[in-house]
């Protein structure tokens, strides 16, 4: 039947059978009653109500325990809609009026409240018609007595594929049948995308249509490297992908064998290999896979997705988890990175026509000291259970810094005040990811313990190149020239200071661009954890003089595709032995 | 539910929104849950919408953002008890800073 395209989220390639979610159709027969019929159409309804109720109940009650209480507490909102006795007696009273099924009139009214919210200009209640939705739907299920299998029910291996997935019903799945997603809609921080990562299943999301291409049962091939969905892929697909699975499977297997080894060249220089981390639980897939420590902690995940803001406590708990979980290792828990891509729909964050360049992480914490000062309150009280780093993101220049760091001992000085412990010697670092941090490294090298390089937004912003654009994304070059010389300039003005540099970009997770970047003198390379083994194996195939003559050579060259094609050649041997 | 005749005493009682979301799901399945051990009849106004505040679907559709000003109207006997559940809410940010 196909391919299709779509926005690779989540790294790995498997084959199974398909669960549709149903969508969010509302469609229902539509048949005229008489007066006769209506008492038995307000009991059906009635009974649908009941049933919906209790399982919201159930629902509730598993999601507190799995989840916490705060994530449960929608759902109390969703039971009220349910009781809600306006919309109760408007159904009851346009069934008498209309004399029409009872699935008709009430598919009606929901659909109509959707519109409404719909019109709203709030964002956030706009964001709650998908409630009222979920809502309608399950009671129209419940109405037609068409009781469609639920996540909790499967009991083989399936892709869950839907228009979309809300927290609600990845909460409600069977984590241990459930090996890969695949969405209509969604981008790289949508809530679908970083559940796959954190359960560690491919992932392909913005298909557009899948829901409604694919019936239950139909087998699929999910490639979350490249993004491409198979449906019912003829044999030879099928075996080309069985076998890259299969293979895929296989390398992995090789590379954790080199778990407890260092990330060391063949002339012992060794750099330190970590890993980026999204969420608390993740920590176990870094030790996993041989990660000497978390170099990215994203802290964005806790305001995502979630009605208001995770307080102090909470964030608390999450850190100390990581924390503990490294038992000393370090961890670098960059402070909130909102904006950009990622939006939280608790804050009132405005759309903005350039939101890259507007109102994001530092600056938005800047402005918003309440949530920046409890998020340090946070990291700080949970700084004396292991091997914490504060690190700000988006510096573009000293005053910024500056300011946070105020902020920063604001937070301590509150904490000595209230007699609660805390590292004082706690490393600070920032991101270099603006080419004005870039460019005035030596300057602030002087007032931070570390820095780390963001190439992802390095690159996008030196090179005015947005990498979700179409038609510039081939723009987007790690190896220019220009970013070669800057990410030099960043290493050679932080070693000056007698500070660390490492690299939390995806640059680091591409193999022969480590090599680059172990030339180039960076200290710490972090990458998402299922990369990891292969980057440390390419740092221990080469040596560090290799790497530097390598690095010597492309500052001669002076397009992006001489180095590229330059860098190839002289590792192919290597990278051949690291794909098979 | 305490019938709106018009005969009898009605407390009219106006608040402003304080916590920083705005009336959205979670504080308005608060109010309504809030108000339903209640037998009287209460209404929100805003603008020119009025709703029934035990309706949480009518709360929600109020779209009160933070600061804006609600104005409510408490039909029935010890409405001044309501009253100060209402504003003990409104005042407490329903709990959420």
């Amino acid at each position: 039947m196909g391919k299709r395209f779509g926005i690779a989220v989540s790294p790995g390639i498997i084959v199974a059978k398909a669960f549709v979610l149903e969508s969010g159709d509302l469609t229902v027969k539509k048949t005229a009653i008489t007066e006769a019929d209506i008492p038995r159409e307000i009991a059906r309804f009635e009974d649908a109500l009941t049933k919906t109720r209790a399982a919201l109940l159930t629902i509730r009650k598993k999601i507190a325990t799995e989840l916490g209480r705060e994530h449960s507490e929608i759902f109390n909102a969703h039971l009220l809609i349910l009781e809600d006795r306006t919309l109760i007696e408007e159904v009851i009273c346009r069934l008498r009026e209309e004399k029409y099924n009872v699935e008709h009139v009430f598919s009606q009214i929901i659909t109509e409240y959707t519109h409404a919210f719909s019109q709203v200009d709030d964002s956030y209640l706009k964001e709650r018609t998908s409630d009222i939705k979920d809502i309608g739907k399950r009671v129209i299920a419940n109405l037609t007595g068409k009781k469609k299998e639920t996540m909790s029910d499967i009991n083989e291996k399936v892709i869950v594929v839907s228009h979309d997935l809300s927290p609600s019903e990845t909460a409600m799945m069977n984590k241990k049948y459930v090996v890969g997603f695949a969405t209509d809609v969604g981008g790289p921080t949508s809530h679908t995308a970083i559940m796959a990562r954190s359960l560690e299943i491919p992932a392909v999301v913005g298909l557009r249509t899948i829901s409604a291409e694919v019936l239950d049962g139909d087998i699929i091939i999910i490639d979350g490297n490249r993004g491409v969905v198979i449906v019912n892929p003829t044999e030879e697909e099928f075996e080309a992908y069985r076998s890259e699975e299969k293979r895929v499977v296989e390398m992995q297997q090789r590379l954790d064998a080199l778990r407890d080894l260092t990330a060391e060249t063949t002339d012992g220089h060794a750099i330190e290999l970590a890993a980026n981390i999204e969420f608390p639980t993740e920590a176990e897939s870094v030790l996993l896979h041989g990660g000497q420590g978390v170099g990215l902690f994203r802290t964005e995940y806790m305001y995502l997705n979630r009605d208001g803001f995770p307080d102090e406590e909470e964030q608390y708990k999450a850190y100390k988890h990581v924390a503990e979980k490294m038992a000393g290792k370090p961890v670098v828990v960059r402070t909130l990175d909102l904006g950009g891509d990622k939006f939280s729909s608790s804050l009132d964050m405005p759309k903005e026509l350039n939101s890259f360049m507007g109102w994001r992480a530092i600056r938005f914490c800047l402005t918003r000291v309440d949530i920046f000062k409890t998020q340090l309150r946070a990291i700080m009280r949970a700084s004396v259970f292991g091997n914490l780093k504060v690190m700000f993101p988006l510096i573009s220049n000293i005053v910024e810094l500056r300011k946070a760091k105020e902020i920063l001992e604001e937070v301590k000085e509150e904490l000595r005040q209230e007699k609660k412990s805390f590292n004082e010697t706690i490393e600070l670092g920032i991101m270099v990811e603006v080419p004005s941090a870039a460019v005035t490294s030596d300057v602030l090298a002087r007032e931070v313990n570390f820095f780390s390089i963001g190439s992802n937004d390095l690159i996008q912003y030196s090179l005015a190149v947005d990498r979700g654009n179409e038609k510039v994304a081939y723009l987007y070059q790690p190896t220019h020239p220009s970013i070669i010389r800057l990410i030099e300039q960043i290493v050679r003005n932080g070693h000056a200071e007698g500070i660390w540099v490492g690299i939390c970009g995806e640059m680091a997770a591409d193999p022969m661009l480590a090599v680059l970047l172990l030339g180039l003198g960076v200290d710490e390379m972090s990458v998402s954890a299922v990369v990891l083994p292969k980057v440390k194996k390419m740092i221990r195939s080469v040596s560090l003089a290799q790497a530097q003559a390598l690095v010597a050579r492309c500052k001669e060259l002076t397009t992006s595709e001489e180095i590229q094609e330059y860098l190839h050649n002289e590792l192919l041997p290597l990278l051949k032995e690291l794909e098979e | 539910m305490a019938k709106n005749d018009g005969s009898e005493q009605v407390i009219r009682h106006k608040v402003r929104v304080l916590n920083k979301l705005g009336l959205h799901a979670r504080p308005a399945a608060m109010l309504v849950q809030a108000l339903s051990n209640f037998p009287n009849e209460v209404t929100i106004s805003k603008g020119s919408k009025k709703i029934n505040a035990k309706s949480i679907m009518g709360v929600m559709m109020l779209a009160a953002g933070p600061n804006s000003i609600l104005s409510f109207d408490i039909y029935g006997e010890h409405g001044d008890q309501v009253k100060q559940v209402v504003d003990d809410l409104f005042k407490r940010k329903f709990d959420e800073e």
